[in-house]
């Protein structure tokens, strides 16, 4: 991590850029936050580890209207939904020094409190510089350890690929994390009926206390004014009114999302609820897959994206699914 | 709140004797905004539209509602009404309680409820209407006709004779189509090129057509009026100007193993070639994929040859770009393939035919120079068999549906004409039914049977086989008798069943115009604008529209020719005003309408906007109206509801939907 540091100091110093993008540490030893550094002094607050899962891409939106440009530092997983927002021309490419720093999965701290460990006091072994493969956990019931691989967050198990697909330099080892098929879940949601499948997502979309996370932080979620904020529409109003309206909140998100997502799983990981809010985006990405052939939103800035570009070749709504 | 009033029409009995009119009077008195309705026998007759000037004028009256038939058939009526009213004819909004209503239900309570429902909507959507302004646009006086068969040939020369500038692009190397590959024509039994050639020489000569041949559109923009079309002038590797056309290059060509498309496959040709002795333009073209030049570089034996020095085989593709007022698709159509039908034996004989190649055979500059022969060992057959509907008529998926309508009229003319020439050949003929409705049809195939002793046999074909012996046995069934037939023929020959020519697809695409399952293109009323495509400006001439034969395609072609004629001959269009318009404000200027605008509508400006104080430039769509054809692809694309439509704006269509579930 030092050497992160060391570097945006001297591209600060160097008057390359003018702010840094990055991590500091929060209230609590496993909730790093994102943060603006203006000053070399500011860094010593920078931080990034295994808790690091915030996606930093969306801040650049603001900081491509600053003055200066940005050093952002970007996991492999986040230079998708950057280049995704510059193929929509919300990010300046010119105003953005980005850095891809090495991913060796990032971890999760309710599958932590899952495993029985209450009461953290401080987290060992999840340092970019350690194996990551055992975490120490103090607690103020005694000492314990937990294998980091059982305690990642679920997006890094069926993880993209660590290769940036942007950066103007690259820093950090990464370490392969993806033990599952990316869309295990979804085939699983699909094998169900109909039935189940209202039940199960009714269930899971009870939770949600629409505290609006979920969008604030996805970097498809980008919109100036959201049709749920703006008072041209009549869907903020409709979707306070009754439950289901309140689960179409999901549904919409999910459809403005579809072909820009590029799976990021920031939804899933900021739901204080814990709903599997991925799923959904993951169901179009399937689909759009099975439809029109494999597309990674973000991957290739020249890439036609399927849902707004027609070729001849394209399947007729009304041919039956190969 | 405007103040609106709802007409409720009878429609005589069409919509009363399903619908409740005076319930639906009644329920509508209720809904916000509405402060008169009425009924009456006949909305769109006379004095039903001066009820509609009476309420606006006493009623002091801001929107309408007409519940009526569908607003294809009125709505331009009532906006009219409305405009002498002194309306916006924006502000008239139908509710379709005929079409959607009354015509599909039987029960009269259901029917009135969803009647009320349907109204509902309307007035809830015109709550939310605004006055819309009409635009104008210029129209380009020329036309495009995309095929160079009969149905291109005549709407070509019907459009040019009123004076119109015409180009025809025909993809292969001469105009003509498939009737220049017809023998004879029925029920005159005249020579099909005898008819054919003067149209050709006429639509060449003519001052007002140009002709692309060898040609294709590669891209078409803009809308009714105002139409860009590249065209692709394909490498020829012959320069048409100096051609003579003696076509010694032909001969001399050493390249002579293509297969003749004009000849359906029957024999072979050169590689470079004109199709057929008539062609237009008399100008041959190099087959680059069977030309030994291109292939390895040695031989232009016919660079050699050529006394004009016409032969270039540097020659590129070249796109010229042509703005049409109207464009008419004449892409005509082709036999299907008979991969699903195996029970024939035609990809196992080659004495198992298609009626196409028959022609070819029959026809004096055919492979058989005229002469009835098998293809096998070019012996003259004895026993011949017509199955009808071969693909046609087709219950299960393996062929089509429909009747190709012109099967029973030419496999009476072959049967005939074999009998005609070769008294001593049996013609026996296997039918579904024989289908004759048309002038002199009837007694055309009546003449086979009665004066040329035609075998008619009512009852299908299961199998044709080849035997060892060389023949055909062929085994079907007769109804009328109720018995099985095993008869052992020399040539079998297949009615087989024509489909619209495949690159219609493409074509269909390029102009937004509709094509149903079966890829015919659909017309924008099947009974009332059989000639005219759904998409302005686009009309239809020939079988790309369904099965037709000669008589009638020219007829349509000359329907079609006369409604292109009827757009070219007016100075300006009214745009309609229904068009997208993005709110500045909430445009993230992702792009993603733009890329999905099929118009090419939406451009995207660096402009300073005041958002609430806050003063920036921004990436904002702005959308060319005169371009956008408020098809609202855009709208439902844009995350943030930035981009509407007037006249159907997010919140005119979430108002119509929350009405109908209220």
């Amino acid at each position: 991590m030092q050497e992160l540091v060391t570097r945006a100091k001297e591209l600060l110093k160097d008057g390359t850029v003018t702010r840094v993008l990055g991590w500091k540490n929060g209230d609590l030893s496993y909730n790093p936050e994102p943060a603006f550094f203006e000053t070399e002094e500011a860094l010593s607050d920078f931080v990034y580890n295994g808790f690091c899962g915030a996606n930093l891409s969306k801040y650049m939106i603001e900081a491509s209207k600053k003055e200066g440009k940005t050093l952002v530092f970007l996991k492999p997983c986040d230079s998708y939904s950057f280049n995704q927002l510059l193929k929509e021309h919300r990010v300046d490419r010119e105003k953005a020094y980005i850095i891809g720093v090495g991913c060796k999965g990032k971890l999760d701290i309710e599958a932590i409190k899952k495993q029985g460990i209450k009461g953290i006091e401080t987290i060992k072994g999840a340092e970019m510089t350690d194996a990551c493969d055992t975490l120490e956990i103090s607690t103020i019931y005694g000492d314990k350890t937990v294998s980091y691989d059982d305690v990642m967050l679920s997006r890094c198990y069926s993880c993209k690929g660590k290769e940036h697909v942007i950066f103007d330099e690259q820093m950090l080892e990464s370490r392969d994390t993806a033990t599952k098929g990316r869309f295990d879940e979804v085939e699983a949601i699909e094998k169900m009926s109909p039935e189940e499948k209202f039940e199960f997502f009714r269930k899971e979309l009870s939770k949600c206390i629409r505290c609006n996370a979920c969008r604030n932080v996805c970097p498809a979620c980008s919109c100036r004014k959201c049709v749920f904020d703006s008072n041209k529409f009549d869907s903020a109003q409709k979707a306070n009114v009754d439950t289901f309206q309140e689960n179409m909140f999901h549904i919409i998100r999910a459809f403005h999302v579809a072909g820009r997502c590029t799976d990021c799983g920031e939804c899933s990981r900021v739901c204080p609820q814990g709903i599997p809010l991925h799923l959904f985006n993951r169901k179009f990405i399937k689909d759009i897959n099975e439809f029109y052939g494999d597309y990674v939103a973000g991957e290739d800035i020249d890439a036609e994206a399927p849902l707004t570009h027609f070729e001849f070749t394209d399947r007729e709504p009304n041919e039956e699914r190969g | 709140m405007q103040r609106i009033g709802v007409f409720v029409c009878h429609c005589g009995s069409n919509i009363a004797a399903t619908v409740d009119v005076k319930k639906v009077v009644e329920m509508m008195k209720k809904e916000p905004g509405v402060c008169h309705a009425e009924d009456y026998p006949y909305m769109c007759s006379e004095a039903g539209q001066m009820k509609i000037l009476e309420a606006v004028k006493e009623h002091h009256l801001t929107g309408v509602v007409v519940c009526s038939c569908s607003p294809r058939m009125h709505e331009a009526t009532f906006r009219k009404a409305a405009e002498r009213a002194g309306l916006n004819p924006y502000m008239v909004e139908i509710a379709n309680i005929r079409e959607h209503c009354s015509w599909i239900h039987k029960d009269m309570e259901e029917a009135t409820e969803k009647a009320v429902i349907l109204a509902r909507a309307a007035v809830a959507k015109v709550n939310l209407n605004t006055p819309l302004q009409a635009g104008e646009s210029r129209v380009t006086k020329r036309a495009l006709v995309i095929g160079g068969g009969i149905a291109g040939i005549q709407t070509a020369i019907d459009i040019a004779d009123a004076g119109y500038e015409v180009d025809i692009v025909e993809k292969t190397p001469s105009i003509g189509g498939r009737m220049s590959q017809l023998d004879k024509t029925f029920p005159t039994l005249d020579c099909s090129a005898c008819i054919l050639t003067p149209k050709m020489v006429e639509a060449a000569a003519h001052e007002k057509i140009n002709i692309y041949t060898y040609s294709e559109v590669d891209k078409v923009t803009g809308f009714v009026g105002d139409f860009t079309v590249d065209i692709r002038k394909k490498a020829r590797s012959v320069n048409s100007d100096k051609c003579t056309g003696c076509g010694v290059c032909q001969e001399k060509c050493p390249s002579k193993k293509s297969l003749n498309e004009f000849n359906r496959g029957l024999n072979t040709r050169s590689a470079i070639y004109t199709p057929f002795a008539q062609a237009i333009p008399n100008v041959p073209v190099i087959d680059r994929d069977a030309c030994i030049k291109f292939k390895t570089g040695k031989c232009g034996v016919c660079e050699k040859v050529c006394q004009a020095g016409a032969i270039d085989y540097a020659q590129q593709d070249e796109i010229i770009t042509e703005k049409y007022g109207a464009i008419v698709v004449a892409t005509g159509f082709d036999t299907i393939k008979l991969d699903n039908y195996d029970e024939y034996a035609y990809n196992q004989s080659k004495d198992v035919i298609t009626s196409l190649e028959l022609e070819r055979i029959m026809n004096a500059a055919g492979p058989t120079k005229g002469h009835l022969e098998r293809l096998s060992d070019g012996k003259a057959p004895k026993e011949m068999v017509f199955i009808q509907c071969v693909g046609s008529r087709c219950s299960d998926n393996r062929g089509k549906s429909y009747c190709s309508k012109i099967c029973c009229m030419y496999t009476a003319k072959h049967a005939m004409l074999i009998r005609d020439k070769y008294p001593d050949v049996n013609v026996t003929v296997f039918y579904i039914d024989v289908r004759t409705p048309g002038k002199n049809f009837d007694e055309f195939y009546r003449r086979a049977v009665e004066e040329y002793g035609v075998n008619y046999v009512k009852g299908q074909v299961g199998k044709v086989a080849p035997l060892p012996n060389g023949k055909l046995l062929v085994q079907g069934s007769d109804l009328l008798d109720n018995k099985q037939i095993l008869k052992e023929a020399d040539m079998v020959v297949l009615a087989t069943a024509i489909e619209p020519e495949a690159s219609v697809r493409k074509i269909a695409t390029m102009l937004t115009a509709s094509i149903d399952t079966n890829n015919f293109l659909t017309e924008a009323h099947p009974k009332l604008r059989p000639v005219e495509s759904p998409t302005a400006g686009v009309f239809l001439s020939g079988v790309c529209q369904g099965p037709k034969d000669i008589p009638e395609t020219v007829a349509q072609a000359g329907a079609a020719a006369v409604k292109a004629i009827g757009l070219l001959a007016k100075d300006k269009l009214t745009t309609n005003p229904c068009t997208a318009k993005p709110d500045e404000l909430l445009c993230n200027g992702c792009s993603q309408c733009a890329n999905v605008c099929p118009y090419g509508a939406i451009t995207y400006l660096d402009k300073e906007v005041n958002d609430h104080g806050i003063r920036e430039t921004r990436r904002i769509a702005q959308v060319n109206s005169a371009l956008c054809q408020g098809c609202g692809a855009c709208t439902v694309t844009c995350p943030s509801g930035a981009m509407d439509l007037q006249g159907f704006s997010n919140r005119q269509i979430i108002a119509e939907v929350d009405a109908i579930c209220r």
